[in-house]
């Protein structure tokens, strides 16, 4: 069924068709409105889920971590200050290796205090051991979570997933959404099957400390297990595009980069406006093409590789700065060291924090930057401010 | 009824000879019975149950962090409810998890009403990392970090009333209890797992390490807590208080001078001062809960 839904109705539509038992959840704009719709769905009878309105974020994935290890399907949602007090929680639902899928309505992080849009929340927990997807559009997004639970909840994974979008520019924005129906859902989303679960009729000990003698073992099967969901992220992707027919088989997305000179990378919904550009700056006659990335974790090296590979300049937009760091922008670390050649140019901009504005005008600045071999840089700062 | 032979928590942990909280885990499990989900909160009974690949405990029983096991039980309780399943949710937690980093969790779970039953093993201090301060650190007791000194008394502050904060949530049982009185915890605990809603108990669990009193003595000490009026075994039912342990008081030195945490108030001089001050505190809690017996 073709609808047209804002961003986070779209979501809660996802959500409500997983079907998770348990939803948990606190209140953070632009997040909100996902949440107000699943409650809105479990007070009218369109959902069967216990819905818990927690006293706060920490409690919100506590409480799903909980409903997690008794077995059931959970789902949670949150952004920036939000995430960075679940911050301890994040680490620990993946150490138990619990398959909670949460939406990440990505928005800048305080000080000074901002509701709008970049990617620094999520960014700032990459090494909390979640899967990472960036959706680009209101679609991608609504198709991310059901991919997201049929992946985690894999028993080669077995690992917690982001499902990020940008902050109102997905969340608060109406487009055509294909919903399918249950019966597509289920086929490709069977009930969630525990590997463990707290149980009195066959009781167990989770989340137990390690001494130095078994700690690193448990870190190196998380990173194990996040290697083994690249394939299984891929496979899930695959049996989507067979029964839904929207193709998420690669964990990158290639845009005009056959005969590229100049490859601009970047994750979320600046990827639709850097296609636009790259068509205007074709049509002027600059062979320029667009990477985008799909997980940030696990991280595709190989595939953007290969996807690079003959192009010499890369630009990375880096909704997220890493204060103090000499590239200042997280991303381009990874995609430098996925290239791994000195010959190619790679440089990271920082551009779009607290909600500015990137207009195509912008990204043919940013290319031209590009081009010239300037880079590593803030794109966009008012000098007269400064 | 409670089937009392049930030995839930296996020997051969690493609890310190005399651990007041071994022995309470123990009788909780008495009272709860087999079909009961354990959540804990990272602490003293944590580490010296549950090391990797050993446990203690024959029930499932999970530990996330030091601050969450109500939010992590509510969550235990809602997918329990969505599947139908019969378990008891029981969160224990020491008092440094319960009346400091763990409150904001606890309000949360008890104001939403969901049918768990939370413990705190109150041993007055964090033990775990060894012996500081807590918000359930007695009056004038020194600890690592209220050390006795020159120009200190120990802690400065009196004990947080946890019961009564959550009596005030509107909890329908509130009770408190001691390892010293067995048979009380079992029936209290029963109790609580079998009233529908969010419950509180409050163990007195006298710690010989951090209080600093032979490990052989933990009963007697639980003991004398009661019997100088500076705990008090109650129940709080729907608002009310219904039922409070009754003795023949005696005066708070016979308490204090058993521990090295309150050493400073006798050596090198009998502070008489700081002692009347504890006096009265006991005082108070008599005048409160009605605890002296009229002979």
């Amino acid at each position: 069924m073709k609808a047209i839904l804002e961003g986070s109705h779209a979501i809660a539509e996802a959500v409500r068709l997983a079907k998770p038992e348990v939803i948990s959840a606190y209140p953070i704009t632009p997040q909100t409105h996902i949440v107000e719709r699943l409650a809105e769905m479990v007070a009218n009878g369109e959902l069967e889920s216990e819905y818990i309105c927690v006293e706060s974020e920490f409690s919100a994935l506590s409480a799903a971590l909980g409903a997690s290890c008794a077995g059931s399907r959970v789902y949670s949602a949150t952004s920036s200050q939000g995430l960075l007090f679940m911050a301890e929680v994040c680490f620990n639902v993946a150490g138990m290796r619990q398959p909670i899928v949460m939406s990440i309505a990505n928005r800048a992080v305080s000080a000074p205090l901002s509701i709008w849009n970049d990617q620094q929340d999520s960014i700032a927990l990459r090494d909390a051991g979640w899967i990472q997807l960036y959706a680009e559009d209101v679609q991608e997004s609504f198709d991310l979570h059901l991919l997201a639970y049929r992946a985690c909840e894999d028993h080669r994974v077995l690992l917690p997933a982001f499902v990020c979008f940008d902050g109102f520019i997905i969340s608060h924005t109406y487009e055509p959404v294909d919903i399918p129906e249950e019966k597509e859902v289920q086929a490709y989303l069977p009930p969630y099957n525990p590997l463990n679960k707290l149980d009195a009729d066959d009781p167990l000990s989770m989340g137990m400390y390690a001494t130095p003698d078994y700690y690193m073992e448990f870190r190196y099967e998380m990173d194990r297990a996040m290697d083994r969901s690249l394939a299984v992220l891929k496979e899930a992707g695959k049996e989507f595009k067979k029964i839904f027919g929207r193709d998420y088989s690669e964990l990158i997305e290639s845009y005009k980069l056959e005969d590229a000179e100049v490859a601009i990378v970047a994750l979320g919904s600046i990827c639709g406006t850097i296609k636009d550009a790259v068509d205007e700056m074709r049509a002027e006659g600059k062979k320029v093409g667009l990477l985008k990335i799909r997980a940030l974790r696990p991280f595709p090296a190989e595939d953007i590789k290969k996807a690079l590979s003959g192009i010499k300049k890369v630009g990375i937009f880096e909704k997220n700065i890493s204060i103090g760091s000499r590239m200042k922008g997280a991303v381009g670390y990874e995609v430098k060291d996925a290239i791994n050649d000195s010959s190619v140019q790679v440089l990271s901009y920082v551009a779009g924090l607290g909600g500015r504005d990137i207009r195509i005008r912008d990204i043919k600045k940013i290319t031209e930057e590009i081009e010239k071999g300037k880079g590593d840089c803030f794109y966009g700062i008012r000098e007269e401010l400064i | 009824m409670a089937d009392k032979s049930l030995e839930m928590v296996e020997c051969g942990h690493r609890a310190c000879g005399g651990c007041g909280p071994a022995l309470a885990a123990r009788l909780i499990l008495k009272g709860a019975g087999e079909r009961t989900i354990i959540c804990a909160a990272t602490g003293c009974m944590e580490v010296f149950s549950t090391p990797y690949p050993q446990t203690a405990w024959k029930v499932p029983w999970v530990h996330s962090l030091f601050q969450n096991s109500a939010a992590v039980a509510s969550g235990i309780e809602a997918s329990l409810k969505r599947q139908g399943r019969d378990e008891h949710v029981i969160c224990i937690c020491g008092d440094g998890a319960t009346f400091d980093i763990g409150v904001l969790c606890i309000s949360g779970a008890f104001e939403r009403g969901h049918n768990i039953t939370y413990i705190c093993y109150d041993n007055e201090a964090y033990m775990n990392t060894g012996i500081q301060r807590s918000g359930a650190t007695p009056f004038d007791a020194s600890t690592t970090t209220s050390p006795a000194g020159k120009n200190s008394l120990g802690n400065s502050r009196p004990k947080k009333d946890m019961p009564q904060i959550l009596a005030a949530h509107g909890a329908p049982y509130v009770a408190t209890c001691s390892i010293a009185y067995p048979n009380d915890i079992i029936k209290k605990v029963e109790r609580a797992v079998n009233i529908d809603g969010p419950c509180y108990i409050q163990i007195h669990t006298p710690c010989c390490t951090g209080w600093g009193f032979d490990g052989s003595k933990t009963i007697e000490l639980g003991k004398l807590a009661i019997e100088t009026g500076l705990w008090v075994n109650f129940e709080i039912v729907n608002g009310k208080l219904e039922k409070v342990k009754k003795v023949k008081r005696k005066p708070v030195e016979d308490y204090l001078k058993v521990q090295k945490r309150f050493a400073h108030l006798f050596k090198p001089s009998l502070n008489t001062t700081e002692i009347a001050k504890i006096q009265a505190i006991a005082d108070a809690n008599a005048e409160k809960y009605g605890i002296d017996l009229k002979i």
